[in-house]
């Protein structure tokens, strides 16, 4: 009777590895990278984290599937190494001989992947399932692009700029004007034979500043 | 002799019916301009590429021998006859000869069709401006693609900076027989742009003056402001060390000669007729041996400041590339080999991997290791648009603080390029005044409105789908040959037709004293010599090569033979 049970108890861990093989068909890589992520307060990884993860698991499926009958024991790690990177398949609670699809593991890790990362202080980027892509963060969209509010900010001031400008020169255009007219009022009367002087002088020709400096040249008298 | 004495009849002045000739309010004005002209996007993003394209430090001897024999005295020359004869480029060059008037019309055409698509690099500017007040910076992500799975295809085979600029900034066509739709966004962005240039232009000289006040002063201030934070970045070091190696064997190709004396002609802003422009408003008596040889100087000095913050940044950023290089090899390493955690870091990386090829060489042929070297990172550098709206942005975002460092960067360039801009319209502005096409009922504002209402429209060609390309054509077939011949013809001119001695004379006049020997030999010889052999050799450069453009496809498949 003994060896009979004996024999039983060997054959489950046996058993067990068997199950989980790395490159199964039902089996996940789990890469975790805790010094990158915490550095110096970075945690060990011992046989307790190792059955906090398995805990974490066996709660993700739990979630997914409803079932409370998954447990610790459902999920079997194996070929562990240095780098912290490990395999692992999830029996059926019910048939310990049976795995849960990939699938199904899947979407559990995806539902609960917050709390598993959470769990060990870790990110998507450190706490790796292999085959699992994270989903990305959708980009923010405020309502409205905050380039054009630049924009409209800009425009508004070179426009206020610009009407300014135009309407301050049109008034000191108006105020020469009233000053110009006065002044012409004045010399109005300056005729001779009916011509008035400036048209006289007018007819002087254009004057050359290119060839034409002699005045500045010569020493005046 | 001019009759001094009132003949007793109260004559009215003839300044009274002819408009005085606007001035500037002060020297400080005057020289602002034109160092502000002179000053361009030019010095931060062409002078820096050449001189590390070109051997670094020894690239400055071709360069500051171009500008001691032909980048000054071409200057003095401009300053000196606008001065003189108080006129704009086509007034001057008509005055001295009914012949050479084409010179001047040439200058007001070369300037209308430079400030068309100088203007829409700054609406480009702009658009970035608009952008760098998000948080994270539009151009650090790609975007997802429509089911969220990943991201778009083009900036995932791309980089997410080349993606914002070539597709949500441009949103380029593959060819320029492709022309494209308007781009909206592109034509508001130019709008704002022609209406900025419109407020400080509105008045000519009268608003242009006090306007460059802050478009000439502020990008030195924020040169500054950016040499303080690049040389704390790591890897500041390594591209300052890069920049300024001299590798003294570059000398002897022709091309850097040729480069450094292109660089300095377009650099000064000469044959714009910009210059003529500006000191034509000066008062006859003013030192113009002496503006031309500072402004001159200070355009130069800029661009040596400039190209040191600009190089430390460039390092930081190939640092920075290198090292997410060697991570990136880290990790496949460590994840290939179960090595712990951490233990393989940038400093023991080379010994590890040495002692993995022994042991394990297939496995890491398999892995594909990417060849880390900084000095590749270095390379890449760019010039023109390339720099300013890739690398540069690849290179903020990577800094603490990236909104203000981006706010500042493009503020500086849009101030710089503002500058210039009001030196290409009073090119244009200016010898359209003497010549008295504008109806007298016609207010200065209304003109100058016109101007850039004009030149606004015709400028929507570059917002197009293909507008990139157009603007490449332009920057490289108007804003160089045309120049060269203008201010070859400029300085025959001056030398040979105005006679030497009538205009050494005119100078003695103006600043008191001749000019010597220097300006003697550099006007009559070298200085027309150098013209001509840099107008053969960029000839003979643009013959040899079938003229082509680079292209944005995205559908480009390479096909190994």
């Amino acid at each position: 009777m003994l060896a009979r049970v004996l024999l039983a108890l060997s054959l489950v861990p046996a058993l067990a590895l068997a199950l989980c093989q790395p490159d199964g068909q039902d089996a996940y890589k789990v890469r975790l990278s805790i010094k990158t992520a915490l550095g110096a307060n970075a945690y060990e990884w011992n046989e307790s984290e190792q059955f906090l993860f398995r805990a974490t698991l066996a709660f993700a499926m739990r979630k997914y599937t409803g079932q409370e009958t998954f447990n610790v024991s459902s999920v079997i790690v194996c070929d562990e190494t240095p780098r912290v990177s490990f395999w692992f398949v999830v029996t059926n609670p019910n048939d310990t001989a049976t795995l849960i699809p990939k699938n199904a593991v899947e979407e559990a890790i995806r539902l609960s992947r917050n709390r598993i990362n959470s769990a060990f202080l870790l990110s998507d980027k450190t706490l790796q399932f292999l085959g699992i892509p994270p989903t990305l963060a959708p980009p923010s969209q405020p309502s409205l692009p905050v380039w054009l509010i630049v924009f409209g900010v800009v425009m508004g001031i070179v426009t206020t700029g610009i009407l300014a400008l135009i309407i301050s020169g049109f008034i000191q255009r108006k105020k020469k004007d009233i000053e110009d007219e006065d002044e012409e009022e004045k010399q109005e009367g300056i005729m001779e034979n009916g011509i008035s002087c400036e048209t006289l002088e007018g007819k002087e020709g254009v004057n050359n500043g290119a060839y034409s400096h002699d005045e500045d040249r010569l020493t005046q008298l | 002799m001019m009759a001094e004495e009132n003949t007793g009849v109260s004559v009215p002045e003839l300044g009274k019916t002819v408009e005085e000739r606007p001035k500037w309010d002060n020297k400080v004005q005057y020289l602002l301009t034109c160092i502000g002209f002179a000053v361009g996007l030019g010095n931060v993003w062409r002078f820096p590429y050449l001189c590390q394209t070109y051997g670094g430090g020894a690239f400055l001897i071709p360069y500051f021998i171009a500008l001691i024999f032909e980048g000054i005295p071409l200057l003095h020359m401009e300053l000196a006859i606008g001065q003189r004869l108080r006129q704009g480029s086509i007034g001057v060059w008509n005055s001295i000869s009914p012949f050479l008037g084409g010179v001047g019309i040439g200058s007001l055409i070369v300037s209308f069709l430079v400030a068309l698509f100088y203007n829409t690099i700054l609406a480009w500017v702009l658009w970035y401006f608009f952008h760098s007040f998000q948080d994270p910076l539009p151009w650090r992500d790609c975007p997802l693609n429509q089911n969220k799975t990943g991201y778009i295809e083009e900036c995932a085979k791309s980089t997410p900076v080349n993606y914002f600029w070539y597709r949500e900034t441009l949103n380029v066509t593959p060819n320029i027989t492709d022309s494209g739709d308007v781009q909206w966004w592109v034509v508001i962005c130019l709008a704002s742009a022609w209406g900025i240039v419109y407020i400080c232009f509105i008045r000519g000289i009268e608003t242009i003056g006090k306007a460059v006040y802050i478009t000439a002063t502020f990008p030195y201030l924020v040169l500054t402001i950016f040499l303080i934070r690049a040389l704390t970045l790591p890897g500041a070091t390594e591209g300052l060390v890069y920049l300024f190696t001299p590798k003294v064997q570059v000398l002897k190709d022709p091309k850097v000669w040729l480069d450094a004396a292109t660089q300095i002609f377009f650099s000064l802003s000469l044959a714009f007729g910009g210059l003529i422009a500006f000191s034509s408003y000066n008062p006859q008596k003013n030192d113009c041996e002496r503006d031309a040889v500072i402004v001159g100087m200070i355009n130069s000095a800029t661009s040596i400041y400039a190209s040191i913050p600009i190089f430390a940044i460039l390092g930081f950023k190939a640092t920075s590339n290198y090292n997410d290089c060697l991570d990136g090899n880290i990790l496949s390493i460590t994840n290939a080999f179960n090595i712990g955690d951490q233990n393989v870091t940038r400093e023991n990386y080379d010994s590890w991997l040495k002692h993995l090829n022994t042991t394990h060489s297939q496995e890491i042929e398999d892995l594909h290791l990417k060849h880390c070297s900084i000095q590749e990172f270095l390379d890449q550098s760019a010039s023109g648009t390339g720099l300013a709206f890739v690398v540069f942005t690849e290179a903020v975002i990577k800094m603490p603080g990236s909104q203000v460092w981006a706010v500042l960067f493009f503020v500086m360039l849009f101030s710089l390029g503002l500058s210039s801009m009001f030196g290409n319209l009073e090119g244009i502005l200016t010898p359209l005044l003497d010549l008295h096409v504008v109806p007298k009922w016609l207010p200065k504002e209304a003109f100058t409105g016109l101007i850039c209402l004009i030149s606004f429209f015709f400028a929507l060609i570059f917002t197009m789908g293909s507008g990139n390309y157009w603007l490449e054509i332009f920057n490289s077939y108007v804003g160089s040959l045309p120049l060269l011949i203008i201010a070859f013809f400029e300085i025959i001119g001056v030398v040979y037709i105005y006679g030497i001695g009538r205009f050494s004379d005119d100078i003695e006049w103006m600043t008191g004293r001749r000019p010597n020997l220097y300006w003697q030999v550099t006007w009559r010889v070298i200085s027309p010599g150098m013209l001509l052999i840099v107008f053969l050799a960029y000839i003979t450069v643009q013959v040899q090569q079938p003229a082509t453009y680079e292209a944005w496809n995205p559908n480009y498949v390479c096909i190994l033979l």
